[in-house]
Formats: C-alpha cells, sequence, structure tokens
C-alpha cells in the first residue's frame, strides 16, 4: 500500500498511530509482547478467512478506500488505491478520557475499569463476542453482491463498508485477547470458524444468517440492520469497561458511512423510480406491471422490502423485557442508547418504562421496571431513527408528486424474538390466526416473483460514471471525486 | 391450589411422547405461559413442577404401555435451545418446602430415567440441539448418552454458583464427578464457567459423549438410537394401559380403591390404611396382563406413590404418616409368590421394579413414618417392606377388645432380601441389621412363616409389642410427643437415622446434595430481599454476606 502516513498523530493526549508495524494500532502493541503474539498468530487466519469468505473474485482488484491511520475530530482517515487482502486493518482505539467515571449502573461514579473485573468476565466476553460475531457476517453476508454492483461507486462503497467490518472484528480481537486470556482467544479463532447461513457453525444471530441476494437487500441491511449495529455501540461506547467503550467510540466514526450507504441507496433507487415514472407518465405507484417494465423497482415492493429487514432487524435487540440487558445495564458494562444525555439517576432503582405488550388480542402498556425494559427502550430509539431516514425517502416520492408513503410496520409484525415471538400480527398491527396471516403474506412481505424480479435485475455494470438503470447517480462523489473517476480497477 | 400428579399425554402441555417401533421420542417444548403457579413465564424451556409432573408420567408409561421401548430421546422441540432448567422466577417466588419438595421429586424422576435403563432396558438419549444450562444439562446427565450439537455456540453448563448462587441440586454435581467421572479439578472449573463448554473440550472432560455438527446431527442420533436397538434384546410385549388414577378427595382425607387416608389435622397426622386384595391370583401371566392396571399390587402401588406425592405437597402440616392394613395375610402372600413367579415377565417385573421406587419414595419422605400391626392385618411378603421403612413399628400382642379378628401376624418372603433395594444398595432388612448379622440370617430362615408379635420382636423386625392394656395410651403418647418436637430436627433426625451403609449416587444426592442445596435455599445470600435467587433477572447484583459458615 502506497500510504504517504508515517506515525500519524492528530491528539496530544493518545499513542501514536503506528503504522511501520505488521498491525498498525494505537495501543502501543509494541511494548505488550504476549498480546502482540497473539494477535500475530491470529493475523493469518483472518487473512485466510477473508480471503475465502471475503468479497468473492474482487480480491486483486484495486479499490479506491479510506484506511483509518488516526483517531482525532479532523483528518483521521487517507484514501488510496489498495488491494483489499493488503488492506492495512488496525486497532485504533478513541482517545482516553483523563478522569472518566462509570456513567450508569450500580458502581456509577466509580472510576472506569481499565482491567476486566473478575465478577463481571463471562458477561463481557459474552457482549463482546456477539458484537464481534456480527462483524464478519456482514461480510460473508454480501460477498457475492460485487457480481452485480450497480456502478463502480457502489462497488467501492459494499467494499469500504466490507474492510470497515474487518476492521471491526479486529477492535473486538483485539479485546478478546489483550484482556480474557486463553478464553479470549479460543473465542476469537470461534469468530472466524463460523459461518452466516451454515447449518453447522452458523452465526450467533439469526439476522446475520440470512441471505443478502440482491443491492436492494443490501442498501435494506445497512440502512436497518447496520443501524442496529450503531445503536449496540452507542450502548457498549457508554460502557464502564473503558477499552471496551473507547473501541466502539471510534468504530463508530466508520460506521456512520454504512448508515449512508444504505439510505443513500434506497433513496437512490427511489429516487430513480419516481423520475422513471414521471417520465412515463405514470402516477399510480400500484401499477406494478407498468412500473416493472420500465426496469425500475416499484416503490410496493421498496415497502416489502423494509418491513421484511425492519421485523429482522427488531428482532436482534432481544426480549423487549430482557434479564440480560438489565443485568448488563446495572453492571454498567451496556448502557442506553446516548446515556450521558438522559435526564435521570441513570441506575434505575425505581423508574419504569412503558413497554408495548400483548394479551389474548389486544395490545397494551405496561409500566414495567425500567431495568428489564432498557432493550425496549433501545428499540423504541432505533425507530425513531429509522424514521427520520424514512421521512427523507417520502421527501423524495412527495417532490415527484407520487402519492405513496413508506411506513414502518407494526412493531409486533413479523417478529420472532421477544414480546411478539408468537403472534401473526399484520403491518398495521391487526392479529390474526396462523393462516390467515399467511394468507395475506404475500402483500407484507416480498413474494418470489418479487425476489426474481429484483435477481433480475441485478446486472453488473463496471463501466465508470456509468449506472444500472434501477437506481440514481449520487449526488456527490466518494472523497469529492469526479463522476468518471474510477474507484475500483478491475484487473 | 391442590397439586395433581396424575395426567397423560393428550393433556400434557410442555412434553409429547411419541413412540415408534422399539423407539421413542421425549420431546420438550414447554408452553411458557403454562406455569402451574402464576407470576412467571416459562421461557427458554425452563421448567417448574407441571413441567416435571409430565415427564415423570412419561418415563413411568414407557415402562407399563410401552414395554417394546429400547430407547428413549430426549430432545428439545425449540431452536437452539435444550433446556433452561428450572425457572429461576419459579424458585425465588417460592415457598421454601416448595422449593425442597420440587427438587426431591424431579431428583426422583432423573433416578426413575436412570433406573428404567438399568432395570428395564429403556435406554435413554440427550439429544441437545443448543444450550442446555442447569436443570437443563442435569436432564441429560440422567441419560445413558449425551450427544451434543458442534454449532460454535452451543453448551452445557451448570452456571448455579456464579449465576444464581444456589447448587445444581438435581444431582448436577454428584452425577458429574461420579457418574461420569469428571476429573474434580475440571468439574470446579465448569461449575464456574456461567457459559458453560461446549465443542471437543465438552467430549474430552467427559461432559457429553460426543459432539455433532449440526447438519449430521439428526442423522447421528437416529444412527445412535439405531445402534442401541441393535444390541437390546427384543420385548413384543404388548403393554397395559394406565387410566387415570381413581381418587376421591373428601373433607378430611382421600379415598382410593385400595387405599384410604385419614387427615387428622389436630394431631397433625395422616392414617394410611391399606386394603389386603379383593380379587383372586391370577391364574397365569395372561391372566395378570388382563386385569393390567386393576390386579391388586400394582393398583396398590400407584395408589400409594400418589398418595405420598400428594401429602408432600399439599399437606405439609401433617407430619406424622401412619400405616395399618387390613386384609387376608396369607392371600397378600399369595400375590407375593404370584409376582416371584413372574420374574421372568415384564410386567411382573416392572410392578415390583415400581414397588421398589414407592418405598425409595417413602423412605426419602421428610414425615414422621410410624406402622402399627393390628389384628386383621395383613402385612406379608412386599408388602411389609413398609414396616421396615418406617421409623418405629408398634405391634399388638393378642387381640383387641370388642375385636374378633385374631392376633396380627406379619410374613417375611424372599422378596424383602433381594428385591428391594434402598437408596444405599442395601435391602432394608440388611441395612435394619448392620449391626446384627446374625438376625438377618435368622430372618431369612423365617421365609414364609406367619410371625406373631412375640416372634416378630424377637426377630428385631418391629420395634414395640403391646398389649391392648398398654395399647391405646402408648400410641396416643407417641404420636402427641412427635407432634411437638421440631418438624425441622425430626427431619434431619430420620434422614440420618434411616440410612445407614454404603453411600451411592443416590444417598449423596439426598443426603448430601439436597441437603446442602436446603440450606443454601434458606441463607440470605440466596433468598434474601438482596439475595440471588430474589435478584435474577432484575439485573441488580445480588449482596452476599462475605462470611463463611
Amino acid at each position: 500500500m502506497k500510504m504517504d502516513v508515517e506515525g500519524a498523530t492528530s491528539d496530544e493526549n493518545m499513542i501514536e498511530v503506528s503504522y511501520n508495524d505488521l498491525i498498525p494500532n494505537n495501543v502501543g502493541l509494541n511494548s505488550d509482547r504476549a498480546l502482540k503474539r497473539a494477535l500475530e498468530r491470529w493475523q493469518p487466519k483472518f487473512l485466510d478467512w477473508w480471503r475465502t469468505m471475503g468479497p468473492d473474485g474482487f480480491q486483486e482488484a484495486e479499490v479506491y478506500l479510506r484506511t483509518a491511520v488516526g483517531v482525532g475530530k479532523g483528518g483521521w482517515a487517507v484514501f488510496d488505491y489498495v488491494k483489499m487482502p493488503e488492506y492495512r486493518w488496525g486497532i485504533l482505539l478513541a482517545p482516553k478520557e483523563e478522569g472518566r467515571t462509570i456513567p450508569f449502573g450500580k458502581h456509577k461514579g466509580e472510576p472506569v475499569w481499565e482491567e476486566v473485573p473478575g465478577e463481571y468476565r463471562a458477561l463481557l466476553r459474552r457482549l463482546i463476542v456477539v458484537q464481534g460475531d456480527t462483524e464478519p457476517a456482514s461480510v460473508e453476508q454480501q460477498r457475492y453482491l460485487g457480481k452485480t454492483c450497480p456502478s463502480l461507486y457502489d462497488l467501492r462503497n459494499l467494499f469500504q463498508v466490507n474492510v470497515e467490518e474487518g476492521r471491526h472484528l479486529w477492535a473486538m480481537v483485539h479485546l478478546l485477547q489483550k484482556y480474557f486470556g486463553r478464553d479470549g482467544r479460543e473465542e476469537a479463532d470461534a469468530l472466524l470458524e463460523r459461518r452466516s447461513g451454515d447449518r453447522d457453525k452458523p452465526r450467533l444471530l439469526g439476522a446475520f444468517n440470512e441471505e443478502t441476494p440482491d443491492w436492494l437487500s443490501f442498501f435494506m441491511f445497512t440502512f436497518f440492520t447496520d443501524r442496529d449495529g450503531k445503536m449496540q455501540l452507542e450502548s457498549l461506547a457508554q460502557s464502564g469497561f473503558d477499552p471496551l467503550a473507547r473501541t466502539t467510540r471510534f468504530m463508530l466514526t466508520e460506521e456512520a458511512f454504512h448508515m449512508f450507504v444504505g439510505e443513500s441507496g434506497v433513496g437512490r433507487a427511489i429516487q430513480r423510480t419516481c423520475e422513471v415514472m414521471n417520465e412515463a407518465g405514470i402516477k399510480n405507484p400500484y401499477d406494478v406491471e407498468a412500473v416493472r417494465k420500465l426496469g425500475v423497482i416499484d416503490l410496493p415492493l421498496i415497502q416489502r422490502k423494509a418491513n421484511f429487514h425492519i421485523a429482522l432487524t427488531r428482532d436482534l435487540f432481544g426480549s423487549e423485557i430482557s434479564t440480560n440487558a438489565a443485568t448488563y445495564f446495572n453492571a454498567g458494562l451496556k448502557g442506553r442508547y446516548k446515556e450521558t444525555r438522559i435526564d435521570d439517576d441513570h441506575q434505575l432503582k425505581d423508574a419504569t418504562y412503558p413497554v408495548l405488550r400483548h394479551f389474548n388480542g389486544e395490545f397494551f402498556t405496561e409500566k414495567v421496571p425500567a431495568l428489564s425494559a432498557v432493550n425496549a427502550r433501545l428499540l423504541d430509539d432505533y425507530s425513531r431513527e429509522c424514521q427520520g431516514g424514512l421521512d427523507r425517502w417520502n421527501k423524495i416520492i412527495k417532490n415527484f408528486d407520487i402519492e405513496f408513503t413508506i411506513k414502518q410496520p407494526h412493531v409486533a409484525f413479523n417478529r420472532n424474538v421477544g414480546e411478539f415471538a408468537n403472534l401473526h400480527v399484520s403491518t398495521e398491527g391487526g392479529v390474526f390466526d396462523e393462516p390467515t396471516w399467511t394468507a395475506h403474506r404475500e402483500e407484507w412481505l416480498p413474494k418470489s416473483e418479487d425476489l426474481k424480479y429484483l435477481h433480475d435485475l441485478m446486472k453488473q455494470e463496471k463501466k465508470c460514471d456509468c449506472f444500472a438503470n434501477w437506481i440514481s447517480p449520487p449526488r456527490h462523489g466518494v472523497n469529492n471525486m469526479e463522476g468518471d473517476f474510477e474507484y475500483v480497477k478491475l484487473r | 391450589m391442590k397439586i395433581d400428579f396424575r395426567t397423560s399425554p393428550d393433556v400434557y402441555r410442555h412434553w409429547s411422547l411419541e413412540t415408534e417401533g422399539c423407539s421413542a421420542k421425549l420431546t420438550l417444548s414447554v408452553d411458557p405461559t403454562g406455569g402451574i403457579f402464576p407470576g412467571y413465564e416459562l421461557k427458554m424451556n425452563s421448567y417448574d413442577l407441571g413441567v416435571d409432573i409430565e415427564l415423570a408420567d412419561a418415563v413411568q408409561r414407557l415402562r407399563f404401555e410401552h414395554p417394546e421401548v429400547r430407547v428413549v430421546v430426549i430432545q428439545s422441540g425449540l431452536d437452539r435451545i435444550f433446556c433452561a432448567g428450572a425457572n429461576i422466577k419459579m424458585l425465588g417466588g417460592s415457598a421454601h418446602g416448595h422449593k425442597v419438595n420440587f427438587c426431591k421429586f424431579t431428583n426422583e424422576t432423573r433416578n426413575a430415567i436412570e433406573d428404567a435403563s438399568m432395570h428395564s432396558r429403556q435406554r435413554y438419549i440427550a439429544a441437545i440441539n443448543g444450550t442446555a444450562a442447569g436443570g437443563g444439562y442435569e436432564l441429560a446427565l440422567a441419560t445413558d448418552h449425551i450427544i451434543l450439537i458442534d454449532d460454535g455456540s452451543a453448551a452445557v453448563s451448570l452456571p448455579e454458583v456464579p449465576l444464581l448462587g444456589v447448587l445444581p441440586g438435581t444431582g448436577g454435581l454428584t452425577r458429574l464427578v461420579d457418574k461420569r467421572k469428571v476429573r474434580r479439578d475440571l468439574a470446579d472449573v465448569f461449575c464456574a464457567a456461567e457459559e458453560g463448554i461446549r465443542g471437543e473440550k465438552a467430549v474430552e472432560w467427559r461432559l457429553v459423549d460426543e459432539v455433532v455438527r449440526g447438519s449430521e446431527f439428526s442423522e447421528r442420533v437416529r444412527a445412535c438410537v439405531w445402534e442401541l436397538i441393535k444390541n437390546a434384546s427384543v420385548n413384543d410385549a404388548r403393554g397395559i394401559i394406565f387410566d387415570l388414577l381413581d381418587r376421591k378427595e373428601i373433607d378430611n382425607g382421600l379415598t382410593y380403591k385400595y387405599l384410604d387416608v385419614v387427615f387428622d389435622r389436630t394431631r397433625r397426622l395422616a392414617e394410611l390404611m391399606i386394603s389386603g386384595p379383593e380379587i383372586d391370583i391370577p391364574e397365569n401371566t395372561s391372566g395378570m396382563h388382563a386385569i393390567g392396571a386393576n390386579f391388586w399390587p400394582l393398583a396398590l402401588t400407584r395408589e400409594l406413590d400418589d398418595a405420598l406425592l400428594y401429602l408432600r405437597f399439599n399437606e405439609p402440616e401433617l407430619g406424622t404418616l401412619v400405616f395399618r392394613s387390613e386384609g387376608n395375610g396369607e392371600k397378600v402372600l399369595a400375590f407375593d409368590m404370584f409376582l416371584q413367579s413372574q420374574e421372568e415377565n415384564w410386567l411382573g417385573r416392572e410392578i415390583l421394579n415400581y414397588w421398589k421406587r414407592t418405598m425409595k419414595r417413602l423412605d426419602i419422605t421428610s414425615r414422621t413414618l410410624l406402622a402399627e400391626v393390628l389384628p386383621g392385618s395383613c402385612f406379608a411378603g412386599f408388602l411389609s417392606e413398609i414396616l421396615f421403612s418406617v421409623d418405629r413399628c408398634y405391634m399388638l400382642q393378642g387381640e383387641l377388645e370388642h375385636d374378633s379378628r385374631s392376633p396380627g401376624k406379619i410374613w417375611l418372603s424372599t422378596l424383602n432380601f433381594a428385591l428391594f433395594p434402598m437408596a444405599n444398595g442395601l435391602s432394608r432388612l440388611e441395612t435394619r441389621f448392620l449391626g446384627e448379622p446374625e438376625n438377618f440370617v435368622k430372618a431369612q430362615e423365617l421365609v414364609g412363616k406367619p410371625l406373631d408379635a412375640e416372634s416378630a420382636l424377637s426377630a428385631g423386625l418391629v420395634t414395640v409389642v403391646l398389649d391392648d392394656i398398654d395399647w391405646e395410651d402408648e400410641i396416643r403418647i407417641v404420636k402427641e410427643e412427635r407432634a411437638s418436637y421440631s418438624p425441622d430436627a425430626l427431619i434431619g433426625m430420620e434422614a440420618n437415622l434411616r440410612f445407614a451403609g454404603p453411600e451411592t449416587i443416590e444417598t449423596k444426592i439426598f443426603g448430601r446434595l439436597s441437603a446442602w442445596q436446603n440450606w443454601i435455599f434458606q441463607r440470605e445470600n440466596a433468598i434474601g430481599d438482596d439475595g440471588a435467587l430474589k435478584l435474577y433477572g432484575t439485573g441488580f447484583r445480588p449482596k452476599y454476606d462475605k462470611e463463611r459458615v
């Protein structure tokens, strides 16, 4: 990699990022022999995994990628061409805040932990393993998408997301290997052994074993599912275990781009659909046949895809009322979204939180102890965040004067985890028996002909400045590059 | 609310029992809303007493209704969850007595699984498809062969100590080191690892017998069933049917066909009157099969078993159980002889095994147990086993005034010497005579002979012999005295005196593991407002009194 960075620094209160080492880092890896040895043993296994499970067919391509080189506020990354297997995956923690105290839970106000407290060792390891397992999983899910990319710009964005998920894996593996001894090393290896969708060694969470068969799925995934990742990272960024907090805080810097890819990707598909409809004089968004003849994605299908991904992602939040979440919070390991900005005692001793529940065909709101409702609250925050994106999509549609609004389905729709796992609920919140629900399924979720249509629509576009018919070009290039910039040099 | 132990597969809420040829599947899919008490949800295949009552029923029915079954697979109907053990909210919310009784019953059920394997050659396989935590793994420990899925996350664990501040008290600790002979230091590591042990390491440590990849899991379980069937002797017998046990609950007691239980709440005791057989001995084996569950020894065993469970759970204040019998002792002995002649027949064997288990249930019932042998009583052969299970046996010498029946007698049979071992592996008579081996030898010479009070006393078979002048007063005083003592001290005393002799896995489970567990269940560290059981699930960490006691 031709990168002009020698020991890039930004803030004063941090260790320099060392780029001369085999593994770029700002954790002083050279002076920690045990950790260095562990990571150097793991590195070849990671590269093996990347070669077998990373983007299929593009390992030799030169990709215009950003690489994190510092952790300061400005100029934390550089852009250059790199072959993905040569990407400088490194270990970067946000700067240490001197005198930081645990912001919530029963240890609130005590100094943060620099080492793992013995009594929380198992809990913390579990948290880190579950978070870590999602990172390589999405790379595996997306490994064939390159073959149907709608443009080199999008292809590059896919790979950017992929290498950064890879770096997030490194971040979690660093924590496991540095703080959890031999068990941590075994878990780090296991992260490379599980495989998305594999019957024998599936990834730990359901959504990460689903396929990402087409680019609309990819955009939906990065918008909805990566946003869950963001919420989880935000909660961990508050952790009383400071290395975890600092690690996840830096990961969030990168994660923002993933949300952008999702929101703008879906937005550009919507934009293109509306444009084409306008040009052809189609006013009715439900005239699917006419819309599809023009080779774009009809809005009802976008709604059905969104329904699918939202429900699947909501499951990732775990049970709304959750013992584990309560334990994590009280222990000071995992906070709430933007914990420090919430105005309460941050201990939830007697607080309650309203949670939507269900009994005998009726939904009702029940005030439950806020400590056990930490997941429910995070899910509510998530829904609010999602709505922001949906509103922007709807604005595009409105600009074209088309009568259609993309909505979030009812929170109980199509759930497999939590309060509503065994119910059959419509997108509007109607509770049905299983046969009735199944009979209406195709109104709410993509049907097989939808998926086939999407599949057939996806054709690789690899000329500079060209875009597949179903998607609009972006407003700006990456790093402000011109439209004809060659984001990926295919060999 | 009264707890009822009578159930059948058609009304199970949590288990399903399917048989196919020589194999059976017991599938656990706990209905989260189906708890026996309100106030908790049975998530993740966690269980309460209601779930275990069904399991006990299924294990029992497999032996009597499906004698052809050679292999039983215990599996889960949920994805990636085998069983999360006893429900903690339930335990946290239960009174001490219920926790203890619940643990005792679940222990008896796991023992029944092992008993079925050893004595009925019905082998059990645990097919662990996901999380098997605490009681979930303990259930697997009771089986003959444990197969664990190897999917990178499924693990077996006993997280009670780190997570709940209690013990894996359903045989877990004992079976780990005694049955599976896991090395004690590794067992220590295992019991402190909340997340458990998975994959090859679980095999290396002998926690499971094999790990199998997800795609090969069902196939491997099938193959394993087949291997066990191949090596088993075929039993093409047809089972008998266990109808719903007929029990009437009256104001002050229970009535069954051959057993009447009378509650005496003022004196805090229950009298159990056993009736001898009305029917004649069947002519042959098929005669016995035709009578089925109504065959007197079997019917009586079912009734006694049910009554003991009923009393344990529903009548905790009746501290003394007094056993009597009424009927023709010679006829009982004839039934005993008939059962001896059926030793080669599966049903005959099952009945004797069931009586054995019921006597064990009696041994560990934490009530004062008394027996009274009066004129007209019929303690003979297997039925006289009750006399050797109780804490004291009183026998009346001669007749009672205004009672024309001839003086009571007891009869021994060879069954008393061999077929009904206690938890310690010895017969009750051998245990009784550990310090008087000559009496044990003598007793064998008395087989089949009617023994009156004096001979019974001199043979050491009864505790006290009284004549009709002393009888009423003495007996009254014994019962009143007993009712005045501390129930706790009595439980402790009785349990310690009942089980002389060697240790076995069973005695360790009931005598050591359970005792420790019951102590822990009383401590603030478990049940105080800041105790582990109370706080589990709230997110708050328990506060422990750090003093070692």
